[in-house]
């Protein structure tokens, strides 16, 4: 089984984050990196099923060569090869042209399984995934937490809301989107960092990007304002605070 | 292959003292692989997840919990990084080892178990064992299987080790060694299944053994400790215990070798472990401060937490430069190739960094945890924030792999031996600069404009100090010098200075190199403050030294040699320490 997993290198969850000059984007500058959580989690998955049913798993990456250490811890946990589309700026980027130059970069491969994390810890549209199957003409399911290939078909649990989950069958080949937090992440070891070196990592250049593609700029960027009023209902009256605060959550704050 | 041909050209050991070094020549941390970066990333994240969560329970003498870490450590690779591929390790480098230590630092018990283990329980076993000892016990070593301990001090003799009193005779047929004698503060005693020892056989001659744990052989229990009371210290008693012939380590009677040898290496590897420590503390402490609120506003923003948090950092930097330094140095007189052999004779040719390491980087981590307690105000004293425990753990340091007297009469001694071996040219570099202290040359000024010019010349001048200081002993006490302990050690602490100063400034001045002097300007600060606080210290140390040693005019001669090496303009360490300290404060976190 040939599996293919795109992993994303996002600005580390405990930095502080603050805003660049212009306003447009976080100051990179003295930012550290680190995978995005959800994609660690498809990589363990996609791992875990070699181990189970042999194969190999390729790890996907897009980004500056920044992006080279996501890759290489990937191949340190056990992944056999690489490929990295070289690209410097993925800001302005939307799901849909992200996911059109990642369908163009691993479409050759002809995979059994793609594997990418649910979301993006920095962007958060968890859109790129489900896109990329439809531009691979792969079936998909998403915020998958378990994965049964064994069968003919493919079997995998996904998280509903509220505590419910749904066991689906789906043919092969397919993309699935990962949920963090389903596994036990494995650790690079010292043999596996080691023997990483020795692995292929591929570098292409981007796909040229549709120019028809829905395109975006960032124009500003950010801290959400905290803001604090109070209100006093019912001016003493316990009966009609009552009812004025039952309106408010029902017309402004929308609880109900 | 012959062991010579392992080796390549080589910076003499010592040799910083009379020689310039550029900083493209020397190893930094800025010059880790891709590969060290996640050796590094892969040792923290065990460290931080599977290690420091578990201390309570480390801390209720669970060794069944030591010895489940330690097989997890030996799977990632963390006990064998430097063992080679043939006896189960992974055979990298010095610096790759360098690594995994500095993050054990993160929990010192651990870090003290896996000293053990991973060092002066297994190195000697490596070095010096027989094929079949090595082939027998160094995988089961590296994956954790087996738990070694060191035991080589005894309740009668610590400093003077070799007086130790435990004996070891040959059997009658000749096939193994019987062992008597009681060891004492043995590492890992409460459960370890190995045990390297060290006894006298025919009552004189001190030699190394390996031992197992057998009938015999019994720990007492585990002493009631200061600190790192996650790790097992027990006493070992050794009555009719056997051993085979194979597990005779190196010769019989070269046992001080072996014990000599392998705490080169340990104290490498402490100076590493208390650097990663030291990482931790600041980043515990300016979290705290920037939490903590008094005044209507947070502590970090008081000029005196500032300058707390700016020389804790500033320690923690230096002291890393001059590690990284030292194992740069260490695996670049090595090839893939080295054998073990080349690997030892490579490591004691720094014997004289190794000790400088162990003693600076113990006292900085001293340091840092005694401002740590005090960031945290009360709370630093409640057992319930983990300052308390920082610097109950951090005390330790001073005191184990040779205290820090040994180990700075050490550093002293060391190059004085190499001088008169004529390994090290101290001796003539010594008359030269006697010359110039006779007959001070001009002066020159020449406004140099490249960064920390300055701050090199002074490092450079405070090497003129150290030989001048030394020299001086030398000539006046010659081989009584030895005897001569507050000379020693205030020569030492030039010494210590020294290397210290030159190594950040050189790592600085590399940092300018390859980033740029405005990005590389957090840098310049801290060793702009250090300098200027280290020359004080160097001039200080000196004047007490000399005035010690000589009188009238020879002493007013040296004196003014002295005034004119150490002659600077005071620069705004107020100032830069505030800029040094809002780079971790910003970040809230160890950020250099
Ligand atoms: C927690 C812990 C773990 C340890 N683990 C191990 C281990 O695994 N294996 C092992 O073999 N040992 C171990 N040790 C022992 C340790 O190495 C010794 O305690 C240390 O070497 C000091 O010896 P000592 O305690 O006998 O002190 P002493 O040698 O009695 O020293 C007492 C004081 O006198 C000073 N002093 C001694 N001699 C001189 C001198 N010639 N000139 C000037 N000053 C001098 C010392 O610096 C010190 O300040 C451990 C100790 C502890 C506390």
């Amino acid at each position: 089984m040939k599996i293919i997993v795109l992993m994303k290198q996002v600005a580390n969850k405990d930095a502080i984050l603050r805003i660049n000059r212009d306003a447009t984007w976080i100051e990179e500058g003295d930012l550290s990196f680190e995978v995005n959580e959800s994609d660690g989690y498809a990589l363990e998955e996609s791992l875990r099923l070699k181990e189970k049913h042999g194969g190999e798993v390729v790890v996907c990456t897009m980004g500056a060569q920044r992006a080279k250490s996501v890759i290489k811890d990937a191949l340190a946990r056990g992944a056999d090869r690489a490929i990295h589309v070289v690209k410097d700026d993925l800001l302005n980027l939307t799901p849909y042209a992200g996911a059109k130059i990642l369908a163009e970069a691993i479409r050759g491969e002809q995979p059994d399984l793609v594997m990418t994390g649910l979301q993006s810890d920095d962007n958060g549209f968890a859109q790129t995934g489900v896109i990329l199957a439809e531009l691979l003409g792969l079936p998909h399911a998403t915020i998958v937490i378990e994965v049964d290939a064994s069968g003919e078909q493919l079997r995998v649990k996904r998280e509903l809301e509220s505590g419910w989950y749904q066991w689906y069958t789906m043919p092969k080949p397919a993309l699935l989107t990962i949920q963090s937090g389903i596994s036990q992440i494995r650790y690079a070891t010292l043999k596996g960092i080691m023997a990483a070196k020795k692995k292929e990592i591929k570098e292409v250049a981007p796909a040229a990007t549709d120019p028809a593609a829905p395109s975006q700029r960032v124009t500003k960027v950010y801290f959400p304002q905290k803001t604090k009023q109070t209100q006093f209902l019912g001016d003493g009256n316990a009966k009609a605070g009552a009812a004025q605060l039952a309106e408010k959550l029902r017309s402004e704050a929308r609880v109900f | 292959m012959s062991a010579v041909a392992d080796e390549k050209k080589i910076v003499a050991g010592g040799s910083f003292l009379i020689e310039e070094r550029a900083p493209a020549e020397i190893f930094t941390p800025e010059d880790f692989t891709e590969e060290h970066r996640m050796i590094g990333e892969t040792t923290r994240e065990f460290m931080d997840k599977e290690v420091r969560p578990r201390e309570p329970e480390l801390e209720q003498h669970r060794w069944d919990i030591s010895r489940e870490l330690l097989r997890h450590a030996g799977e990632l690779g963390l006990i064998g990084a430097t063992v080679p591929e043939e006896y189960g390790g992974l055979g990298l480098d010095q610096v790759s080892g360098g690594i995994v230590g500095e993050h054990l630092g993160r929990s010192a018990s651990f870090a003290t178990t896996m000293g053990a283990q991973s060092g002066i329980g297994l190195l000697p076993i490596l070095f010096y064992g027989t094929e079949a000892a090595k082939k027998k016990y160094l995988p089961k070593i590296a994956s954790g299987e087996l738990v070694t301990a060191y035991a080589l001090t005894e309740a009668g003799s610590g400093s003077d080790a070799l007086a130790a009193k435990a004996t070891a005779r040959l059997s009658e047929d000749g096939t193994h060694y019987v062992l008597n004698g009681e060891k004492m503060w043995i590492t890992n005693g409460g459960f370890a299944d190995v045990f390297v020892v060290f006894a006298k056989v025919d009552g004189d001659k001190f030699t190394g053994f390996v031992v197992e744990r057998q009938e015999g052989l019994t720990n007492g229990a585990d002493e009631h400790k200061m600190g790192i009371k996650g790790s097992s210290t027990t006493a070992l008693i050794l009555s009719d215990v056997k051993t085979p012939v194979e597990n005779l380590l190196g010769e019989v009677g070269k046992g001080h070798k072996i014990a000599f040898n392998i705490l080169n290496i340990g104290r490498f590897k402490l100076g590493a472990m208390c650097g990663g420590g030291m990482k931790l503390m600041v980043s515990e402490s300016v979290r705290y401060a920037n939490e903590r609120h008094q005044f209507g506003k947070p502590i970090s923003s008081f000029g005196a937490i500032k300058h707390k948090l700016a020389e804790m950092s500033i320690k923690t930097w230096v002291g890393e430069s001059m590690i990284y330094r030292t194992l740069g140095l260490i695996d670049s007189s090595l090839t893939d190739t080295a054998t073990p052999e080349a690997k030892l004779r490579a490591i004691e040719e720094y014997a004289a960094e190794c000790s400088i390491i162990k003693v600076a980087l113990s006292e900085y981590c001293g340091f840092t945890a005694d401002e740590m307690v005090q960031i945290y105000g009360g709370y630093g004293y409640s057992a319930d924030y983990p300052a308390e425990a920082a610097y109950r753990d951090a005390r330790i340091n001073r005191i184990f792999e040779g205290t820090n007297e040994i180990n700075r009469m050490l550093i002293p001694g060391m190059l004085m031996k190499r001088a008169i071996s004529g390994q090290l040219a101290l001796l003539p570099a010594a008359q030269k600069l006697m010359e110039e202290v006779l007959s001070p040359a001009l002066q020159s000024f020449d406004e140099d404009e490249e960064p920390l010019a300055a701050e090199m010349k002074l490092a450079q001048n405070a090497k003129k100090v150290a030989l001048m200081t030394l020299g001086t002993a030398a000539q006046k006490y010659m081989t009584k010098l030895a005897d001569q302990q507050e000379i020693l050690l205030g020569v030492a602490d030039i010494i210590i200075d020294t290397y210290a100063m030159e190594s950040a400034i050189l790592r600085a001045q590399k940092l300018v190199a390859s980033q740029g002097e405005e990005k590389a300007a957090r840098y310049l600060d801290m060793v702009r403050v250090f300098t200027n606080d280290a020359v004080e210290r160097v001039e200080t140390s000196a004047r007490n030294v000399l005035a010690a040693m000589s009188e009238g005019d020879e002493l007013r001669t040296l004196l003014a040699a002295l005034r004119r090496f150490v002659k600077r303009t005071p620069s705004n360490t107020v100032a830069a320490r505030q800029r040094v300290a809002e780079v971790v404060i910003q970040a809230n976190r160890y950020a250099y």
